[in-house]
């Protein structure tokens, strides 16, 4: 399953581990600022507007 | 009138970005998957470089959407100063945070490259000092955001610093080309080897490229969506202070 | 305008307008290097035509957010603003006066602070000619700088993080301007370079500095 890195194995690693870490950091942050921007969009607009 | 222009856009924007965004972040999350396992599982060793060439389906597809970014956010930068389409500024604002990762995902997988094949982590290589000069930049233009206040004043501002920050980031690319030659002499380090890129490699790299640019506009369309919700939310909460 | 200048040279030296601010930060730089890197006469000379620079540059920056700060407090922005000369003209002013009490007093001093970091003997006039040709285009940055963070409470470490990458071309230019000068090579093309780096800032910066201060006025 796992490829032979060779002697670049920790290399080739930490470049994968690194960038894909940052990548999920970059995407859970958006998406939880979006989620709660949003909640409290819709709470304000809930007490502007009860009946919609 | 202007208020209905003012508010159609973005809801417009809203109806069309909600339903195309979670066809480009599935779109996204596969071309990645499979550019990056094909590239990291099913790829050869280089001969020359080892399993290190497998750094490049994540350098070279962070460094393009690096500037690519900063070039989408020139570009709303004018529609917003010339049209003053509110969700151009807000797009510009939500990519910088993205461009600003990739350009920290280039440098340090650049950084990491470098060192078993330069033997040291950095090198003031033209290409990564003008990265690192371009990641300045996005800090500069992230922190006046944040700084002020009103957002059609930090949007004008913001974009006016893009603008010039193009123009200074175009210069110091070339100044560091030529400062670098000025202290090496010869041959400068270069990461220029999409030119001469055997087929093996190249085709799970586009599928990575795909996939880098595919999470861009996902992230951008969600962080742009966002954007424009604050903005409703702040301008509802004034609303309600004011009744 | 000449009478703009006037006043604002004016207002600069006197009454703690850190006329000699500038020029003491660049002194205490130069005096901590060696401390940081030894006392290595051959290292210093070496290092020097950068070191120099780069104290002038951050001189330079320490004085910026003066450029327009005091007018914006007072509201006297407002007036210039609407008077009949055109708000670009204001702050190429704005930049020259900083320019004569923060660039040339810098410009002027390099040579003697070249002595303490053992510069070599060739070096001096390079180096005095690359900073009066480089200070001018970092007042003008400077200004631009200024124009964006002016309405801000604490502008300043944020002037310092915009101006900074907008001075990369430059402090390169000018700095090898002044080490090929030190090392007695040849200049070559790093002189017209930063003359023409200087004048295009003089010539442009001044309209994006003018935008940017129109919308924070507004």
């Amino acid at each position: 399953m796992m490829p032979d890195l060779g002697k670049y194995a920790t290399e080739v690693l930490s470049a994968y581990v690194v960038s894909l870490a940052l990548i999920v950091v970059l995407v859970l942050i958006s998406w939880r600022q979006s989620q709660v921007v949003r909640a409290r969009l819709r709470e304000v607009e809930r007490r502007r507007d009860p009946d919609g | 009138m202007s208020s209905m222009w003012e508010y159609a856009n973005p809801k417009r924007f809203m109806q069309l970005s909600g339903t195309v965004l979670p066809w480009v972040s599935g779109l996204a999350a596969l071309c990645l998957i499979v550019g990056l396992y094909w590239g990291f599982f099913l790829t050869p060793d280089d001969f020359r470089q080892g399993s290190t060439v497998k750094i490049i389906y994540l350098h070279v597809p962070s460094a393009l959407m690096a500037i690519n970014a900063w070039i989408m956010m020139l570009v709303t930068s004018l529609v917003w100063l010339i049209r003053r389409h509110h969700v151009s500024a807000l797009a510009a604002r939500a990519a910088a945070p993205v461009g600003a990762t990739f350009t920290v995902i280039a440098l340090a997988t650049g950084a990491i490259w470098g060192q078993p094949m330069w033997g040291t982590w950095w090198v003031w290589d033209p290409r990564l000092t003008s990265f690192l000069i371009l990641f300045l930049f996005y800090l500069g233009y992230i922190a006046l955001w944040e700084a002020v206040e009103d957002p059609d004043t930090a949007a004008d501002l913001t974009s006016v610093l893009c603008l010039v920050g193009s123009v200074f980031a175009l210069m110091s690319r070339y100044a560091v080309l030529f400062w670098n030659q000025g202290l090496h002499q010869g041959a400068t380090l270069s990461l220029d080897k999409e030119e001469n890129i055997s087929d093996v490699f190249y085709f799970p790299l586009l599928v990575s490229i795909a996939g880098f640019v595919l999470l861009f506009v996902a992230l951008v369309l969600l962080r742009t969506r966002t954007e424009i919700r604050a903005r409703r939310l702040r301008a509802l909460i004034a609303r309600e202070r004011m009744a | 305008m000449i009478g703009l200048l006037r006043r604002d040279l004016a207002l600069a030296i006197r009454a703690g307008g850190g006329f000699g601010l500038g020029l003491a930060f660049f002194l205490i730089v130069v005096t901590l290097v060696p401390f940081g890197v030894g006392p290595d006469t051959a290292i210093l000379g070496r290092i020097a035509p950068g070191i120099l620079w780069l104290g002038a540059l951050l001189a330079c920056l320490l004085s910026l957010d003066r450029i327009l700060a005091l007018d914006w407090e007072d509201g006297s922005l407002d007036l210039l603003a609407t008077a009949p000369i055109p708000l670009e003209g204001v702050v190429v002013m704005k930049a020259a006066a900083h320019w004569l009490t923060t660039g040339l007093p810098l410009v002027l001093a390099a040579p003697a602070l070249g002595v303490l970091m053992n510069l070599p003997g060739p070096g001096y006039g390079w180096l005095t000619l690359s900073l009066a040709l480089g200070t001018p285009a970092l007042s003008v940055i400077g200004a631009f700088g200024a124009a964006l963070t002016v309405g801000l409470k604490r502008g300043g470490l944020l002037l310092s993080l915009l101006v900074l990458p907008l001075y990369v071309p430059t402090l390169i230019f000018g700095a090898e301007v002044a080490r090929r000068g030190a090392e007695g090579l040849v200049i070559g093309a790093a002189l017209p370079l930063l003359a023409g780096i200087s004048l295009a800032c003089i010539a442009l910066m001044p309209f994006a500095a003018a935008a940017a201060i129109r919308v924070n006025l507004r």
